[in-house]
């Protein structure tokens, strides 16, 4: 990863008295897959739209290759948005929607007429070039919006939810072209999504926001494996999480019994948030765990069974692939590398929020 | 649900049928045949007599005069009313809707006050020792009585095509690159010419046929193809030349009616 | 900010352009003086003359008259097409939507002289009846156009689970299909009572000596030259439709609830 592409300053914006973003930090480097991920209203498609000229922010900067462009207006901008729903010109054809930003920069008819065989190529849709947008599927529009705006050579792709209005095996298929096209053109990606999966599916970093903060940023791996707070743990995947206490490093005390963990630096017997991933619950023989709960319900999910098991008064979300029966009384060990301790949520604007997005 | 219900299209078939179907064709027969009821084309030539011809030509040119006029008016309008009624939720758009619902003899009837020799606009321009304006019982009167007139059906088809367009395929235009002005000639006026399209029929069809403007502010000398066409039958009670001239008005309506639906393929603009 | 003024300035002239004369005809008629050109003093004389003139309160009554029972009539006979052409196939709702249309897109002029040849030939006495006739047939077709698009709304599986739940078919239309499609059915009423109230063109040439509609009556007037008591009566129009307009445009939502108990 190379130099600081963009690089977004104290970004502010609000409408009327609903702040959306709040001086908000964030760079972006050349070259990198960069997912803004969060719930509807945290901010990431205001952020999306500040940095493709659709919107001014109230305050901050946009630096775009050491140049401030948060004036500029979207047409002089090097960069070309894929948008929500794709918004394609339904009075073109296929071909015309692509050449439409080669025309107005003038160039020559045999230049255009090159790229549009080779975006086609590119997105798979080889001769579709005298259609019109109607008579093209969902999953092929939002191939054509892709191909409209690469043919620009953009030095960064927009992409709004590109994948939202597609059905879960197309946006699953989409997910890989994206990755694919991104390697073979070498830009850098903006991605906006709700979708948790998509964000830990292509991204090299995920940005986490929520109601205008950021609330992590990292890889995949760090984002899943080590939330920093219980908002992004329980909106990345399933988690139990625990209101517990940190007695001193490396001891935890969950639900009145003492753990040992991995983390250190929280102080002592400090108020924490412990999160375990259902995952890294492991049941066994009774006397084996370091508590003893009663299995309450199975739900059978194909790779495993989700299974909830009541023990000292909290409700362990748990899967595995071995089936324990609805009554067994089990016991519960975890793995100190897996017990993920998170300082409390600050003010009441970063508690979790629970979201069935 | 829609097995058993076909019965239920029968009262309105039997409607349309005896005060549509019939009807028209009543005008059909009337034009096609002469007081004795034989058959003759001749109340359809009658057209290419210079008074009948000059009327018609007249209808033509001013209703499309004030259709263009219109256009050039409405289309500003609504691509102002279109951005703001965002923030003002229609309010805009009902105020300049609202002399629609006027009384459309009596929105003429002011006309006439406003542009008589000593009305109103007239007392004013003297009281500012200006040139007085007299354009009362000429075209031009007319003309302005049909803008005046139907300018709120030039309005609103196009407000409702403007205001179906995607916010971000105008964002997408520019986004790639064209400016303010490539943006409105390549994406936003084709987007919008359905709209346009049906204002066009919306105004050149009751202003060609009027005879009601022509009559409150041309001063009943200037005889438009409606005005002989109402003549013919309210006083000199010649059904046959009537229906006539009718058929050839409704050969234009007709033609209108294609070159916009051909122009307009998906029928969007037709909404009011 | 210069366009934005430019804007300011744009709609203000047309808006100017479009109220100028209404407010004129509303000005004129509290001015004592005939003569359009003089301000006489203020009078309500003209207001008072109006409700002395018999004929123009006989052609209001009768406006009235024929705009509510036109409307309802129309509204019926419209609803009950509407389901039907909503359930047709291609081929014969392209043929009832051709209908439709004709008395839309027909001048009216020609719709007029149509229907006047079929009562003279069905020898019809000209007058009432042939007035509400013509503006029922008028105002099918937006009540028709009005309802369709509700009816293409409709989920047909409420319908279905209604059935299922036990209703009888006639049950179920009013208790799930009715409901939904009542917004459509009120606006098509209403526009058919604003078409009626603004016709003239059509009652014009189906009305008969001796029988006037508001709208026939002001023309007869105007022609004989321009009386005072017409600048009230424009104003008396302006102003209810503006609070009615008003009234509707402010308290939607409120409606809507009413309408759903």
């Amino acid at each position: 990863m190379s130099h600081k592409l963009i690089d977004l300053v104290n970004l502010s914006k609000s409408y009327g008295s609903n702040v959306v973003l709040d001086e908000m930090n964030l760079y972006i480097r050349e070259n990198e897959f960069l997912t803004l991920l969060g719930p509807s209203g945290c901010g990431k498609t205001t952020t999306l739209r500040i940095i493709g000229g659709f919107e001014t922010p109230d305050k901050g900067q946009v630096i775009f290759d050491n140049q401030d462009i948060t004036k500029l207006p979207p047409n002089k901008r090097q960069l070309n948005t894929v948008f929500q729903k794709y918004a394609l010109f339904t009075h073109m054809t296929i071909a015309e929607n692509i050449a439409f930003g080669l025309k107005i920069k003038n160039k020559s008819k045999a230049y255009i007429d090159d790229k549009i065989k080779y975006a086609l190529k590119l997105v798979n849709l080889d001769g579709f070039g005298s259609r019109i947008p109607d008579s093209l599927s969902g999953g092929q529009q939002q191939r054509i919006a892709i191909a409209r705006a690469i043919v620009n050579e953009p030095k960064v792709l927009l992409l709004d939810e590109p994948l939202g209005a597609l059905d879960l095996k197309l946006r699953q298929d989409m997910q890989y072209e994206l990755i694919r096209l991104k390697n073979e053109l070498g830009i850098t990606f903006i991605y906006v999504t709700h979708d948790q999966e998509e964000a830990l599916t292509m991204s090299d970093t995920i940005v986490v926001m929520n109601q205008g903060y950021i609330q992590q940023i990292g890889s995949p791996e760090d984002i899943y494996n080590e939330p920093e707070n219980a908002f992004v743990a329980d909106f990345i995947g399933d988690s139990n999480i625990i209101s517990s206490t940190m007695v001193h490093d490396e001891l935890v005390e969950i639900l009145g019994t003492k753990f040992t963990c991995v983390d250190k630096g929280f102080g002592t017997n400090r108020p924490v948030d412990v999160v375990i991933r259902p995952e890294d619950v492991e049941l066994v023989a009774p006397a084996n765990g370091t508590i003893q709960g009663t299995v309450t319900h199975i739900i059978f999910k194909g790779v495993h069974y989700e299974m909830e098991v009541m023990a000292n008064g909290f409700e362990w979300l748990v899967h595995s692939t071995k089936l324990h029966a609805v009554g067994e009384h089990v016991g519960i060990q975890v793995d100190p590398f897996n017990i993920q301790i998170m300082n409390k949520p600050a003010s009441e604007d970063e508690e979790a929020v629970s979201v069935d997005e | 649900m829609n097995k058993n219900k076909k019965w239920m299209a029968t009262p309105y078939f039997i409607w349309s049928i005896a005060f549509i179907i019939i009807p028209l064709c009543m005008v059909f027969y009337y034009g096609l045949t002469d007081k004795t009821g034989a058959f003759t084309l001749e109340n359809i030539i009658a057209i290419t007599t210079e008074e009948h011809w000059k009327a018609l030509w007249l209808s033509l040119l001013l209703s499309t005069i004030s259709t263009l006029l219109c256009i050039l008016l409405a289309y500003p309008l609504a691509m102002i009313l279109c951005n703001a009624s965002i923030n003002q939720d229609g309010f805009l758009v009902l105020i300049f809707i609202l002399p629609m619902w006027m009384n459309f003899l009596l929105r003429t009837l002011a006309w006439q006050t406003l542009l008589e020799k000593t009305g109103v606009i007239n007392s004013i321009l003297s009281a500012l020792h200006l040139p007085s304006l007299n354009i009362i019982n000429t075209p031009y009167a007319i003309i302005l009585g049909m803008v005046y007139n139907f300018l709120p059906f030039m309005v609103l088809p196009i407000y409702n095509s403007l205001s179906k367009i995607d916010r971000n395929v105008v964002n997408a235009a520019r986004d790639l690159g064209a400016n303010n002005v490539q943006t409105f000639t390549k994406v936003i006026l084709p987007l919008s010419l359905p709209g346009v399209i049906s204002g066009i029929t919306m105004v050149f069809v009751p202003a060609l046929t009027t005879f009601v403007i022509s009559n409150l502010l041309g001063g009943s000398k200037i005889l438009l193809i409606g005005n002989v066409i109402e003549q013919e039958f309210t006083q000199t009670n010649n059904w046959n030349l009537g229906s006539g001239l009718s058929i050839i008005l409704m050969i234009f309506i007709i033609i209108s009616i294609v070159i916009s639906t051909i122009t307009d393929k998906d029928g969007e603009g037709n909404s009011l | 900010m210069i366009r934005k003024s430019l804007q300011t300035v744009y709609v203000t002239l047309i808006f100017i352009f479009l109220y100028a004369p209404i407010v004129t005809l509303i000005v004129l008629s509290f001015n004592s003086s005939k003569t359009r050109a003089k301000w006489g003093g203020f009078t309500l004389k003209w207001y008072s003359a109006l409700f002395k003139n018999d004929t123009i309160l006989q052609a209001l009554y009768t406006t009235l008259i024929i705009a509510m029972l036109s409307a309802f009539l129309a509204t019926i006979i419209g609803t009950v097409a509407a389901i039907a052409i909503n359930g047709m196939k291609k081929r014969n709702r392209a043929l009832f939507m051709g209908i439709t249309n004709i008395p839309m897109v027909n001048a009216e002029i020609v719709t007029g002289i149509s229907l006047m040849l079929l009562f003279i030939s069905l020898k019809f006495q000209f007058g009432f009846t042939t007035v509400l006739l013509a503006h029922i047939t008028f105002n099918i077709p937006y009540v028709i156009l009005s309802v369709l698009p509700r009816m293409k709304q409709l989920n047909p599986n409420t319908y279905e689970a209604a059935l299922d739940l036990g209703a009888t078919h006639t049950y179920a239309f009013f208790k799930v299909v009715f409901p939904d499609i009542l917004p459509g059915v009120l606006s098509g009423f209403l526009m058919s009572i604003t078409m009626s109230l603004d016709d003239f063109i059509i009652t014009h040439f189906t009305k008969g000596p001796g029988f006037d509609t508001l709208s026939t009556k002001i023309y007869t007037e105007v022609k004989k030259g321009i009386k005072p008591e017409m600048y009230a009566l424009s104003s008396i129009i302006f102003v209810s439709v503006l609070v009615l307009l008003l009234l509707i445009n402010c308290a939607p939502t409120d409606k809507n609830k009413e309408i759903v108990k």
